[in-house]
Parts: C-alpha cells; structure tokens; sequence
C-alpha cells in the first residue's frame, strides 16, 4: 500500500489553530503523513515543536515568500487502528495478551464499602507486580494519583513495576489538587494531552 | 459565552512588538516643556509631568482584547493591567478613564456591565477615582483604561537606573500567555487557569507599598514584552546590566508543557525578534519560550541593594504577596545574562 497523505491548510489562522488542527488530525490518524501549510514564523515553530512533542518526525519545507509546508509522520503516536485490528483476542486465552495500559483512575475498585474497594486495589496493582507480562505504562489519575506517593501501601509495589519497566506516569493536576506533588514517590508526572495521547494509543485496561 | 472566541490575540500578547514600535516612534520628537519628565522617547512605564517641585503627574494608559471569558474577571485584569504601570514607579493612582470597544449586537448589554464592574473594583481597590471613558462598536471587545497617578518627581522609581550588587524581586510567577494559549487549545489544566486568573486579578498595589518601605534603585512591571523583554529595559541604564537565574524564575502550572506542545503566542515570537540581540547567556528554545512569553498584568521587578532583599523578600510574603529573588545587578550596561 502506498503511503498516505492528509493535507491541512492552516494559512491566516492565529496561534494556536494550527496546532489544534494538527493534534486534531494525528488523534483522528488515517494517513502516514500529515502536510500541514501556514504563512507565518511563529505557527511554523510552534507546529515543528509539537510534531516533536507528538513523537513525530517533522520538517519544514520553506517554499518562499513566507510559505512552509510542515510534514509531520507519526511515529510513536500511533493513530486509532480500524476496528478489526483493534484489541486482538489474547493468544492462549485470558493472561496470554497483556493491555499495553493501565489506566487507573482511582485508589479504590468499585462502589460499595470504601475499606474493601481499596483493599482490592492494593491487591491489584501487588498482582500485577507478579504476573508474568507487565503492561508498558501505568497511568494515575484522579485519586489514583494517591497509589504513588509517600505513606501509600502500593508504593512499594509500583516502585518494582517501575523496576521492571513500567512507566508510571501520575497526573499532575490531580497530584496538585491533593497537594500531593512533593509527595510523589515513583514515576514521573503527566498531563492530559498525554494521557489522553496514551488512552488512545492502544489496548487500555481501566481499573478503578 | 466566550469572550476570548471574538478576539484574535488576547491581553498584552496583542501588543505591537518592540521592534515595530521602535522605528515608528524613531525620529519623533515635541518641544522641550520644562516640566516634561519623561515622555515615549524613553522606555518609561508612564510618562511624567512636573506639577510642583515635590509632585508630578504621572499617566499611562493600557487597554487589549479579553485574556478570560469572564468578563467580571476580564474587567478587573483590564483594570489591575493599567493601574500596575502606576505602581511600577511608585505612584498613587488617583483617577481613571474607561475605553471600551464592544460588539453590542454580538454579545449584548450584560457582558459589557460585568466588564465595567469589575474593572470599577480594581479601581476601587486602588483607591482611583474612576471618572468617566469613551466607548465604540467594534467587532472585538477590548478594554482598559487611562490612569493618573501622583509621586514625588525626585523619589519616582524609574525602570533604567540599576546599580551593581543588587538584587531583583518578582512578584508574580509567569506563563499567563502561555496559560492563555492552552486554555484556547482546550487542555490547560484547571489549575494553570486558576494561578493564572489569580496572578492576573491580582493588583501590585501591596507589592508596590511594601516595597516603597526599602531602597528600590529601579523597578518595572512585566507585562506584554515578557520578562526579559523588561528586564532588558532595565538593563539600558550607564551603570550596569542584570542577570537572571532561570532556576529562581517562578512558573505558573504546567507552562513548560504547553510551551514544549508549541502553544506559545506569537507575542513571545514578536518579543525575541525585538529583544533578543540584549540577552547573553543560556539562550535555550526552552528558556526564551517562558522569558519572551508576554505577560498581562503580570508583577513587579524591583532592584534593590543586596543587603535590604531578604528583608524585602520577607516583608512581601508578610503582606501576603507571593515574591522570589529571580537575580542580580550587574555586568555590561545594556545586557540581560540568562544563567
């Protein structure tokens, strides 16, 4: 199959459109290049910074008299597969497919009695430390930020899956609104626009 | 309703670039009045005017399109924004005219009321008469006001007169512009929006009164060409030049991100081409993004001798205002050396 190109003309339009249009355009995926043409210097830096930050590669082509043409090809943004491809059954049934992440948006698994609910998110991410495929990254959010940091019992445990590769990303409003940022204690820390890149990446398993 | 959804720039990212306005005002030139004290052929926060020989005028005037959505808020930054240049140089506002332009069919009566009250308590706050204005139908909504202040001619603080081994207070984080970007692109946090609205709301008028109890060899307010835009300004003086620590500067939250996502207005683009050649040093895309990035209402940048700081510095959060030591005086006039 040849490769496959969408065009964007982002000419007259104030920052921060262009960029809006091109994060719009990688999320909905579709294309291996994405041709973005602006007019000015600063939406020219400013797309060339987020094809980097979208984990593109991206260049500038200047054509003259102000013209640029940014080629940016998602490399680790990964645009959504069709729905055939998506989530393939697990080879050798339940355990053989790992999700490649979690999403944890919580310090506790479903309603009822909070005690229990909290237990059996302990419980949860001390499992995954022992299974055989861990996922690719662990994201935190909302109270689940609250696993990550100082005095938490799971600490311990996302620290070894850490060690074993995982990267435990915590969302850092969420730490802020707890007043938990100086308290974290693995991982790094994240926004939004990455979370919402991660979800949308590929096999997610949401607990919590 | 969204205020910001009828503006194309918004607060002082829609300023013309220093560049620009160096050469349309290069070659101009008025009479010589003897009570004239500092006129736009400087790079004064507001002009001067002898009135006796212990009072001058002092007057400024600062209007842009809305920055927020709430047009209560936008009101008060529109009028904390205009009121800064005054305590920038140490005066006490005393009276206030209103300039609106208002999409009246567009947005209606109510937006243009909020607006109105809330830049009446700013003022208020100030304890600045606000005494009338001039109003037109325009497309985009902006606002702002002209103000009047009063200082001693001989004790006004002027934003060039560093001298060596002094140190440089803040008093506000910054990244409003940046901040301004996300919350267009949808994805600033709820928290960068709040210190953002907070620092913005936030007039320098205790800021300014405590530092008025310590020797203020210079001081500037940081507005629409960004920090080391201003920091530049001062550093035109004969004496000598400042540094800035990039590690001291404070942040408003989550502004690296949004830089690094490209979401920088291009103010900050406009502000590096017009500045860049005063600056020396760690020159990083990292670091010119934040300090170029242009401010509305942002804090004051204050000089003072290395002795009286850490007083200074403490008498501000006494106040309750948040403030940090971001650098020192000194090297080649004319210079900003970013460390």
């Amino acid at each position: 199959m040849s490769p496959t190109c969408r065009t964007l003309d982002a000419r007259g339009l104030p920052c921060p459109q262009p960029v809006i249009l091109a994060r719009k355009a990688l999320a909905e995926g579709g294309f291996d290049t994405l041709e973005i043409t602006v007019d000015d210097a600063a939406s020219r830096e400013n797309l060339l910074k987020f094809g980097a930050y979208a984990k593109c590669q991206v260049e500038a082509v200047d054509e003259g008299s102000g013209l640029t043409r940014i080629r940016m090809s998602p490399q680790g943004f990964t645009p959504a597969p069709a729905l055939t491809e998506a989530c393939p059954l697990p080879e050798g049934g339940l355990g053989g497919g790992p999700a490649e992440v979690v999403f944890l948006s919580a310090d506790s698994i479903g309603q009822g009695d909070l005690d229990l609910a909290r237990l059996l998110m302990r419980g949860f991410v001390y499992t995954l430390t022992e299974a055989e495929r861990v996922p690719r990254r662990l994201l935190l959010m909302n109270s689940g930020v609250k696993l990550a940091v100082e005095g938490s019992e799971s600490l311990a445990n996302l620290q070894k899956l850490e060690a074993r590769g995982v990267e435990v990303l915590a969302c850092g409003t969420c730490l802020e609104f707890f007043g938990l940022t100086s308290r974290l204690g693995v991982g790094g820390i994240t926004n939004m626009y990455e979370i919402a890149g991660h979800l949308m990446e590929g096999p997610t398993l949401s607990v919590g | 309703m969204k205020l910001t959804a009828y503006t194309r720039f918004s607060g002082c990212g829609a300023k013309l670039g220093p560049g620009v306005l160096e050469q349309a005002l290069c070659g101009l030139a008025q009479p010589v009045y003897p009570e004239l004290l500092a006129d736009f052929s400087g790079s004064e926060d507001a002009g001067l005017f002898r009135l006796g020989p212990h009072q001058a005028l002092v007057q400024t005037v600062d209007f842009f399109p809305p920055i927020v959505d709430d047009p209560y808020l936008f009101g008060r930054i529109a009028a904390a924004n205009a009121l800064s240049d005054l305590y920038a140089m140490g005066a006490r506002p005393i009276t206030a005219l209103a300039l609106v332009c208002h999409p009246l069919k567009a947005l209606g009566m109510a937006p243009l009321k909020a607006m109105l009250e809330g830049g009446l308590a700013a003022l208020t706050e100030a304890g600045c008469a606000l005494l009338g204005g001039h109003s037109i139908e325009d497309p985009e909504p902006k606002l702002g006001y002209a103000v009047t202040g009063l200082v001693d001619p001989d004790r006004a603080w002027r934003n060039n007169t560093l001298e060596p081994g002094g140190k440089l207070i803040l008093t506000k984080p910054i990244g409003t512009g940046l901040v301004n970007m996300a919350l267009r692109a949808e994805c600033a946090s709820p928290a960068a929006q709040a210190a953002a609205e907070t620092a913005m709301a936030t007039l320098n008028k205790a800021a300014a009164e405590v530092l008025a109890g310590f020797q203020v060899q210079a001081c500037t307010d940081v507005t629409g060409f960004g920090l080391a835009g201003h920091a530049a300004e001062m550093a035109l003086g004969d004496r000598c030049g400042l540094s800035l620590c990039m590690a001291q500067v404070p942040l408003l939250p989550e502004v690296q991100d949004y830089a690094a996502m490209g979401l920088i207005p291009e103010g900050t683009y406009r502000n590096r081409e017009g500045r860049l050649r005063f600056l020396r040093g760690d020159l990083s895309p990292a670091n010119l993004d934040l300090l170029f990035d242009p401010q509305t209402s942002g804090g004051l940048l204050a000089a003072l001798p290395a002795a009286e700081a850490e007083a200074a510095l403490a008498a501000l959060h006494a106040a309750g205002v948040p403030a940090w030591i971001i650098g020192e005086t000194g090297g080649t006039p004319g210079f900003v050396q970013v460390v």
